[in-house]
């Protein structure tokens, strides 16, 4: 199942985009963030105590089941009293569960997680980026693995030169795609799709923001 | 438009080509002189582009000046900071001045460098740069549309002959001859016994390859590279044999382990040529080249 992987912001940033806000509701997700231990009920607790530490008047606090849903703000409506005392939501779900409850609450919201990336679980408690829903797929061509999002520079006709070991310049720890591609297609018999020149990707596959209606436009 | 390096390549002999770093900021004094220094002993020089991914002057500007001081410049262009608009821009500006030699590279991660927060662009690859000159210079650009007045180049691409795993490196080596490198210039290269295996297999290729030499200035160096940069391998011997020099004339090792080497790729008739890199050490190529009996 995929993801929205989130990771904490640095305190002092949370600090600052609280400042002046004295009361504060704290929102935490029971899905994605759940998960990844980012804002579950553990974490939601945890950061009720800081706060309070730290001298802000914490209202109240919940764990909505899906903070992306839209039926989200429906739940909040059980805690209307205490987010009406706050002066901001601070949310502890990804970035789409603070927007669907910024865009239908009346209050200011702060983020207290950067969302990194759409993500898979690929082993227990690891997940990885393999998809950035680029529009253009070309997975077809590359044993199924993704060039576009597991190679760092996003290279489409092979590896660059900063493959050491088979691993990526930028971290040992992470695989450099296209030995993973050139392996698969190997075992696969299939290293004639890795010859085949790729022209330049089209990055208006879908122009940002993406837009879609079911049954297509 | 039939470049002078590409003359030196067509005719036989053994091509040399250094390179030379702009500097970080517009003091170009020691620019100019490692330009003066090398431009009559080398067949072209390379101009580096924001080498490692530090911002610096440009290598278009750099390659400008290589020409003003009667050079023959090699420009370096990578993928890394310009995207294709940028890139085809800067390449009808080098052609209109008088710059007709390019060396395509993806570019190093941007994370490597000093603005680590800074967006690499890599909206074209090497392979793809490459294809895009040949296509500029049929008079068309990447949008299709015709061109008023056209480009030249004699255009080349790196390969790193001591990739591991080496397979998939050398299937990006045959698309980027098939997409119109006509030069190579290696990673480093030091197990030459390595190379001439690499080179066994490259000779099948209409290219011609010039073997990347990086001077060594102690053995530190040399473990350091084989420890942080990706597609350099060290021998352990000659990482001893620079242990072994006296205090203070391990540079003096360094000069003479790259002439031998430049030597012997010569002699056996190796390779096209050599690329020498004397990372920060541009003041003795010279003396490299006497070792190598170049000079």
């Amino acid at each position: 199942m995929i993801r929205s992987i989130t990771r904490p912001k640095p305190e002092q940033e949370i600090d600052r985009l609280l400042e002046g806000l004295g009361r504060v509701f704290i929102i935490g997700c029971g899905t994605c963030t759940t998960l990844t231990r980012t804002g579950g009920e553990n974490e939601v607790r945890e950061m009720r105590n800081h706060l309070t530490k730290k001298g802000k008047m914490i209202t109240g606090d919940a764990v909505l089941p899906v903070a992306c849903d839209n039926m989200a703000v429906l739940a909040l409506k059980d805690y209307a009293d205490q987010i009406r005392l706050a002066d901001v939501l601070l949310i502890m779900s990804c970035a789409f569960g603070v927007q669907t409850i910024a865009r239908q609450g009346k209050k200011i919201v702060v983020p207290a997680v950067d969302t990194l990336f759409i993500g898979k679980e690929t082993s227990v408690g690891l997940f990885d980026e393999i998809c950035t829903q680029c529009g253009t797929c070309i997975i077809g061509e590359t044993g199924g693995i993704c060039p576009v999002t597991s190679c760092h520079k996003g290279l489409v006709n092979g590896p660059c030169g900063g493959t050491k070991n088979g691993k990526c310049e930028i971290d040992p720890a992470r695989d450099c795609a296209w030995t993973l591609i050139y392996n698969r297609l190997k075992d696969l018999g299939r290293l004639d799709a890795m010859r085949k020149y790729q022209k330049p990707r089209n990055h208006q596959g879908e122009p940002m923001p993406g837009k879609w209606m079911v049954g297509g436009r | 438009m039939v470049s002078a390096f590409k003359k030196a390549l067509q005719s036989g002999k053994f091509v040399v080509t250094s390179e030379v770093g702009p500097p970080k900021g517009t003091t170009l004094d020691k620019l100019k002189h490692h330009v003066e220094l090398l431009r009559d002993k080398v067949d072209a020089l390379n101009v580096t582009d924001h080498q490692s991914s530090v911002m610096r002057y440009p290598s278009l500007g750099g390659a400008l000046l290589v020409k003003e001081l009667g050079g023959e410049p090699i420009l370096q262009m990578t993928c890394r900071d310009r995207n294709r608009i940028a890139l085809q821009s800067d390449l009808l500006f080098a052609h209109s001045r008088d710059i007709h030699n390019v060396l395509c590279l993806t570019g190093d991660s941007v994370i490597l460098g000093d603005h680590k927060e800074a967006k690499g662009v890599f909206d074209l690859d090497s392979s793809q740069l490459l294809a895009t000159i040949r296509l500029l210079e049929k008079g068309k650009d990447l949008g299709g549309n015709a061109l008023e007045g056209s480009v030249s180049f004699c255009a080349g691409a790196v390969v790193t002959p001591e990739a591991d795993p080496l397979e998939p490196q050398l299937i990006k080596f045959e698309k980027k001859v098939e997409a119109g490198a006509e030069f190579i210039q290696t990673q480093a290269v030091y197990d030459l016994d390595n190379f001439k295996k690499f080179m066994d297999y490259a000779r099948q290729f209409p290219v011609k390859v010039l073997a990347g030499i990086i001077l060594l200035t102690s053995a530190a160096m040399a473990r350091f590279m084989n420890k942080n940069v990706s597609g350099v391998r060290v021998p352990q011997e000659l990482i001893d044999e620079m242990a072994s020099a006296p205090k203070g004339r391990a540079l003096e090792k360094g000069i003479q382990i790259a002439g031998r080497m430049i030597r012997r790729l010569r002699e056996e008739g190796m390779c096209d040529g050599v690329h020498i890199m004397a990372i920060g050490k541009e003041e003795v190529v010279p003396e490299i080249m006497s070792a190598a009996g170049l000079l």
